[in-house]
């Protein structure tokens, strides 16, 4: 296998765009990280997509060649990946696997959503299409009442708190409002967070992530040839996808995500680290109690200790392990196809020392983790500075 | 008589589309007494229902297009 890198990177702005259509929002993120690597369309050997529900969202099939055509590629292979929430973590993963494989040598991966040209209840039920239709979603399961019940089952087992939850969106929230394409850069009081509207009791509002339009894009090249792209490459030490039970009711124990344990095993593996050496981390936080609970199945805090951990700082931008200094799903959004290419663009920003008022100091070993539905899907990053 | 133990549950606030007009509803993963567990609706205090807790022990009460009710013994 052959060592991969990022070498270009492209963010659209997160948030509720009326005015723009999905392609070209996933155009201009493949616009702006092809420039940032300075290749032209035609140098781009296969074409790698993330996107959950664009033929529900706004009708529209085919999307891979759709997107690829509009930006000037063309007579590559061009394939739409569709792993719920972690759509574009798993386009990245098989677009990682071609280049590392040798079938590829530039690989544009994009992700995208178009989400908020449908009313929230609409939203809900589409979004709701990643569960099993035929027993939860019909007994009327939502994502945030499957997450409500996974954080019911968490605080009965656990002692795991309100509070501790709340603390996850204060502080998301508090980096969110430092990134300028964040979706929601508002800070949050815990007060707030505790009394907002009822979403899946005891979810409220503040525990639940944004719906979102956005995309973001990552161009990926064997090592060896990065430097013909960028002065700071970032390297793929590690990356794995695994898979579970779609229905949450199949789960042995929901207050754990198995296969985002059996993919950080496989990406730690894979990248020669444990869990201890990542200094900071992007986490699926789709819903508070998900981040609290990636921290634990991640290896970073004893089972249990999630919310707690949230709670004393640790994982605030002047903690010892800073956890989603984007801003996460919370507050940065998540437009639900471009997610998982988002958080790989994040932790790039971090080391290439590119994130402006969010810095780090010691960030040069980070870590992605990209859940679909209520974690039958799951894909574990590992980044380092090349 | 079906019967089980509640091993999770949530009230939705936020329905999607279809159920829009049922909300605030009680929904629970049931562990039930013969092995697995299911998820269901839990039948509101007007209809012989009332909210459950994790441990409480449930029965099913009916089937509504498809979907299991199940209420608190």
């Amino acid at each position: 296998m052959r060592d991969v890198a990022v070498v270009g990177l492209g963010k659209t702005a997160f948030g509720a765009f009326a005015d723009r259509d999905l392609r070209s929002l996933a155009v201009e993120a493949g616009q702006k990280c092809l420039a940032d690597a300075h290749v032209t369309p035609s140098k781009v050997e296969a074409f790698y997509l993330g996107n959950f529900a664009g033929p529900s969202f706004v009708g529209q099939n085919h999307l891979a060649p759709y997107i690829a055509g509009a930006m000037g590629i063309d007579g590559v292979p061009c394939t739409r990946f569709e792993a719920a929430c972690a759509s574009s973590g798993s386009a990245f993963y098989h677009a990682v696997a071609s280049v590392a494989g040798g079938f590829n040598d530039v690989v544009l991966v994009t992700g995208v959503e178009k989400m908020t040209s449908q009313t929230t209840a609409k939203v809900t039920e589409i979004l709701a299409g990643a569960g099993d239709t035929s027993g939860e979603v019909r007994a009327g399961a939502t994502f945030p009442a499957l997450f409500a019940m996974i954080a019911r089952r968490h605080m009965y087992e656990y002692g795991t708190t309100r509070e501790h939850m709340a603390a996850v969106a204060v502080k998301n929230h508090a980096n969110g409002a430092k990134n300028p394409l964040a979706h929601m850069r508002k800070v949050i009081t815990m007060e707030q967070a505790l009394a907002g509207k009822p979403i899946a009791e005891p979810l409220t509002v503040y525990d639940c992530s944004l719906i979102s339009d956005g995309a973001a894009a990552v161009l990926i090249v064997p090592l060896e040839r990065a430097s013909e792209f960028t002065d700071k490459p970032v390297r793929v030490l590690g990356t794995a996808q695994t898979s579970d039970q779609v229905a949450l009711d199949a789960k042995d124990d929901i207050t754990t995500f198995r296969a985002v344990r059996t993919a950080a095993e496989k990406a730690y593996k894979m990248a020669g680290v444990t869990a201890h050496d990542i200094q900071f981390a992007e986490l699926h936080d789709c819903f508070t109690i998900a981040e609290i609970i990636a921290t634990e199945d991640l290896g970073f805090v004893k089972k249990g200790e999630g919310g707690p951990y949230a709670l004393a700082g640790h994982t605030g931008l002047k903690g010892e392990r800073p956890i989603n200094t984007s801003g996460g799903l919370k507050s940065k959004g998540h437009p639900v196809g471009a997610t998982g290419v988002g958080q790989i663009c994040d932790l790039a920003l971090q080391i290439r020392g590119e994130a402006g008022e969010r810095q780090l100091d010691r960030c040069w070993l980070g870590l992605a983790e990209n859940l679909g539905g209520s974690g039958a899907t799951a894909v574990v990053t590992v980044l380092g500075a090349a | 008589m079906k019967t089980g133990l509640v091993y999770t549950e949530t009230v939705v606030h936020a329905a999607p589309e279809q159920f829009a007009a049922d909300a605030p509803y009680q929904l629970a993963i049931v562990s039930l007494q013969e092995g697995g567990r299911v998820t269901v609706r839990i039948l509101p205090e007007s209809q012989r229902g009332g909210r459950v807790q994790i441990g409480d022990t449930v029965e099913w009460a009916e089937d509504r297009n498809g979907v299991p009710f199940w209420h608190k013994v």
